[in-house]
Order: C-alpha cells, then structure tokens, then sequence
C-alpha cells in the first residue's frame, strides 16, 4: 500500500515538472525541469524492479542530456523567451 | 498501471510541445520528454506481480519446471523490455545531441532560433 | 485556427491508438514463454546472474552491434558539425578553489567506479554502457574545474577505434571458433564458476570494450560541443 502512495507521488511530481517545462518563458528554466523529470523516471524504474534501467535513466538523463542542453544554450546566447 | 499512465501522459505532452512550440530548443526538450514517455510506456509492461529484480542473487527461490528437471527461477521481473530500454535510453542521448549540434549550426548561420525565420523552402 | 484544430486532432488520434493500453492492461502473474526461455538459459548455459545482460550481449547481439554503430554515426555527426576551427570566442571563467581541490581528487576516484561497473555487468546491475556514460562524467567534471583543459583527439580517437574494432573481433572469434550461426556468441570462452569475476564466456571482455567505446564517445561529445574559449 505504501509503495503504490509512493509510487502516485512521484508520478505527480513528475507531471507537474513536465507542465512547468511547457509553460514557462525561460528555456532554462525548461531544461532543468526536464533534468527533474528524468530524475524521477529513474526512482520509478527502481520501484518497478528494474535497476539497470534506472542507472542508465539517472546517469543519462539527469546527468548527460542536461548538461548536453546547457552547453548549447551557453553557445547560443539567447534571451529564451518563446 | 500508475507508471503506464504516467507514461502515456508525458508521451502526449511531448508530442504537445513539437507541435506547438516555435523555439527550436524547446522542441528539443518535447522530443526528449517523448523519449522518456516511450520508455516509461516499455518498462511498465514487463512488471510481474510482487516480482523482484533480473538479478539472480541468493534472495531468489530456484525451482524445478514440469518438462525434465529444467531450473527456473521464479517471481522476476521480464527481462527483455529492460533490455530494450536500456538500448533506447543511449540512443535517445546520441538523437539529441546531433539535434542540437544542428541547431547550433542554423543560429550561427541566420542569427535566430525561431523556426518561422527559417523560410527558404516555404511554397 | 485551423493549426489549433489540426493540433487537437493530431493528439486525439495518438490518444485513441493509445487507449488499448490501459483499457486492456492486466498485470501478469508470471513470466510468459519467451522470457522463461531466456532465464533458463542464462543459469545452466551461459552462467551469468544478471539476465539483462544475458540478454543484451548474447541473445540480442545484434541490437547492441546496432546501438554502437548508431552512437559512432551520432558522434562522428557532431564532430563533423562543430568543428573547433576558430580559436578565438567566448571566455571561460576559471573553477574556484573548492572545485579545483574537490575535482582533482574526486576525478581518478569516478574513473574506477566506472571501470569497475563495466567489468562487473555480469554480476551486479550494470554494464557497459553505464560504466561508460560515468567515465565520461569524470570528464566533464575535469572540464568544468579547470579552464584550459584540453582532451588529446588523437589518443580520444585510437581509443574508440580499437575498442569497436576488438568488438567486432570477438564476435568473428565467437563466428570462427563455434561454428555457423553463432556471430556474438560468447561461449568460446569457459563458463567459470558462479558469481567469480572471470565467468561466463566472453563476456567480461566484450563489455570492457563496450564500457571503453561508449566513454571515449561520449567524451567526443561533450567536448565538440563545449565550444571555443580560453581563460577568462
């Protein structure tokens, strides 16, 4: 019962993360949201009995796409409004 | 099936944002939200009921099959959709990266990363 | 308008071809043919505790010789695009003192971790392709410490090579050695003993170059894409 109340948090946090990507107006305020979303997929992989998965999905996605995305934005020097 | 939800939910959101979004990064992060949707979609299917990890430690009970004295362990997850994903996972990143190594080269050639600029080949 | 619309048709209908998922979804009680087929032959044949990587290396070989061929195409892609001609450009501000300190001693530490999850992907979750993504990490930490770091492309470059073409190597030797039908086949090698480091075949090896491919590439990346710049 425990784990399935764990398991409606992370998922929530994880679509209001995804709202907040959408509709914010700075990009980097959108990059680092998408890090967080990808965060939480890897503590739903670990929930779900699927930790290789969820190392791949923690080093990769909250580790590599992000800092990937920070370097262009740097090379691109926008103001980030949409 | 809260994960399979949750996963076909940020599969639409991705799909929302390439759509609408007109800055080139931020239709990147709608392809990357996508991705991660897919795999969520994937490793939800392969969940066993009270099910532990792939991993055969001492922790898991080994029996015996019907058909001649085979050894199986029982009560693990499937893993073949980890498998899958764990592929996915590294080929989503190298995508993406080549996507914004094409969006540094259109901002140094035209200035901008709006995509209603890039008009050259509008009929 | 009309765009609006047609956007609200598009996700209608992938929401529709969507719908079977949850409408029909049961939670299985166990393991259907294909997987149990794949468990039993990762205990008795090949030898091997982790399944996943039972599966990945040895019975869909194939799909992981794809996989590294698309990360060499991904790589060779961004190096093409980016090439680092012009040297002049922006200013890097240099790492404090806590980073500089922290990231010299931290960096060697990181680079183990990450041989010793690559090594042992046949026993504990983990694999190639995690040690991989870490030893580039420690990279990037490298980078961010300190300004003027540069990566040596010509060592960068014979890494990966070597390590993709020993790759393929071992799967002709599989080919060569066992017989037809059987190219990434990792038993050519002797099973060992449960849960010791040198055990099941070939596999130690296959995912140390694996491990080595994926850092070096992955290391390519980061630094084609950190742009032009010298000390601030």
């Amino acid at each position: 019962m425990s784990e399935t109340i764990l398991l409606v948090l992370l998922a929530l946090i994880c679509l209001l993360s995804a709202l907040y990507s959408i509709f914010t107006r700075k990009v980097l305020h959108a990059v680092i949201a998408s890090g967080v979303i990808s965060l939480t997929a890897s503590i739903i992989y670990l929930l779900v009995a699927a930790p290789d998965v969820a190392m791949t999905e923690a080093t990769i996605g909250a580790g590599l796409t992000t800092v990937v995305f920070l370097y262009t934005l740097k090379q691109v020097k926008e103001d980030g409004d949409d | 099936m809260i994960v399979l939800l949750c996963g076909i939910l940020l599969m639409l959101a991705g799909i929302w944002t390439m759509l609408v979004k007109k800055n080139l990064i931020r239709m990147i992060i709608g392809f990357s939200i996508l991705d991660t949707g897919i795999h969520m979609l994937i490793v939800a299917i392969g969940y066993v009921k009270n099910g532990t990890a792939p991993i055969i430690d001492a922790g898991v009970r080994l029996a015996k099959t019907a058909e001649g004295a085979k050894v199986v362990a029982e009560k693990i997850v499937d893993p073949v959709p980890s498998a899958l994903v764990l592929t996915a996972i590294v080929i989503g990143l190298a995508v993406t990266a080549l996507m914004l190594a094409y969006a540094i080269r259109l901002y140094k050639t035209r200035g901008s990363l709006n995509i209603d600029d890039f008009e050259e080949q509008k009929w | 308008m009309i765009k609006q619309l047609l956007v609200v048709l598009a996700l209608a209908g992938l929401a529709w071809l969507l719908w079977p998922f949850l409408a029909e979804f049961r939670v299985s009680e166990s393991n259907n043919a294909l997987a149990t087929e794949y468990i039993h032959g990762s205990i008795n044949e090949l030898n091997m505790p982790n399944v996943v990587t039972a599966v990945v290396v040895t019975y869909r070989g194939l799909d992981t010789l794809g996989e590294v061929t698309v990360l060499f195409l991904a790589t060779a892609g961004v190096g093409f695009l980016l090439k680092r001609r012009e040297l002049k450009g922006g200013k890097r501000r240099a790492g404090t003192e806590i980073l500089r300190t922290g990231a010299s001693f931290l960096a060697p530490l990181i680079v183990m971790f990450g041989v010793y999850i690559f090594t042992h992907g046949h026993l504990s979750p983990g694999g190639g392709f995690q040690g991989g993504v870490v030893i580039a990490s420690a990279m990037l930490l490298l980078c961010l410490a300190y300004v003027d770091f540069d990566f040596s492309h010509r060592l960068l470059t014979w890494l990966e090579s070597l390590s993709g073409l020993a790759y393929a190597g071992l799967g002709l030797l599989g080919l060569v050695l066992l017989g037809a039908s059987s190219f990434l086949d990792p038993r050519f090698m002797p099973a060992g003993n449960w849960l010791r480091l040198f055990s099941a075949g070939a596999v130690p090896l296959i995912y140390s170059c694996v491990g080595l491919k994926v850092g070096a590439e992955l290391s390519t990346v980061l630094d084609s894409l950190r742009g032009p710049g010298g000390a601030a």
